[in-house]
């Protein structure tokens, strides 16, 4: 049994692919995530709550989850064999450094509860797994850049040990507005195509 | 009382980023959590901290936050109580 590629999306400075092909986003009266949003016809009033990452992770699933090639497979796994395994480098810097700035002053100390909560970096797991009832391992990995050999070789392990049968894997990060984001889904196969190797991914994450 | 049953709605709106929600479109009875304006528990938590921020108001009891948080009308008859 082998793990194959079924589908991946990339959001890069300011523009977003799924499947290799770019989404025509105006985003000139709102913001480049609110635009993907409205673009993928979107009802999920909890995402304007989520701080910049959460939305980009939220974002970044749908656009992967939505596409049909993954829509129309999706419920032939049990909620608890899909794992969610992603990597970051800059955690929550963003929002920590919002929430610091909102508590510094003494006299108006009212720690925020909505901000609070995303300062954990593996919130975004979260808001992914409830929006789409996935029960299976999930992971979160602060790397310096996207390590693509860990993630691969991880992700196969879980495969390879039965504790998956399908997965949203990848790299996302967020920093005052600047958003890289590269997730895609994958599955065990008996096909020798797209397979969930190093070389493959690193030919579809550019 | 109207006045300020408006003035909550505008900072409940601004205090939990309700997209699309104006104070025109929460009724002053509208439950505020379930099926009414959807709100969750970290919403509840943001609410008390907005009693305090903007009324001074400490919810000494957590287990009053249920009745007082229902609606528009139960928070602000609870802060006139307060502030009587």
């Amino acid at each position: 049994m082998g793990v194959e590629v079924v589908s991946y999306i990339r959001i890069k400075d300011h523009k977003a692919w799924i499947n290799g092909e770019a989404l025509n986003l105006d985003f000139s009266a709102m913001s480049f995530l609110k635009a993907i949003y409205k673009d993928l016809g979107l009802k999920y009033p909890k995402f304007y709550k989520m701080d910049e990452l959460s939305k980009l992770g939220f974002i970044a699933s749908e656009m992967l989850l939505q596409n049909n090639n993954v829509k129309s497979i999706i419920n032939d796994f049990k909620q608890d064999k899909i794992g969610v395994i992603l990597q970051n480098s800059d955690s929550t810097i963003d929002v920590d450094s919002n929430f610091y700035d909102s508590i510094l002053d003494e006299q108006k100390h009212f720690p925020s509860p909505a901000l609070f909560v995303y300062t954990l970096p593996n919130i975004v797991l979260g808001e992914i797994s409830i929006r789409n009832k996935f029960k299976g391992e999930n992971a979160l990995f602060v790397f310096q850049k996207y390590n693509m050999t860990f993630g691969v070789d991880y992700i196969n392990s879980l495969f390879e040990n039965n504790k998956i049968e399908a997965c949203v894997g990848g790299w996302f990060n967020a920093n005052s507005e600047n958003y890289d984001a590269f997730l895609y889904f994958a599955k065990g196969t008996n096909k020798q195509e797209n397979a969930h190797t190093v070389d493959n991914i690193s030919k579809i994450y550019k | 009382m109207e006045e300020l049953k408006n003035k909550l709605k505008a900072q409940i709106i601004e205090a939990l980023n309700l997209e699309d929600v104006e104070v025109e479109d929460i009724s002053n009875s509208d439950a505020l959590f379930g099926d009414g304006l959807g709100l969750d528990s970290i919403d509840a938590l943001e609410l008390i901290v907005l009693l305090e921020r903007e009324y001074g108001i400490k919810m000494d009891d957590a287990a009053e936050g249920k009745t007082i948080l229902q609606s528009v009308n139960s928070m602000a008859e609870y802060i006139q109580l307060k502030k009587a």
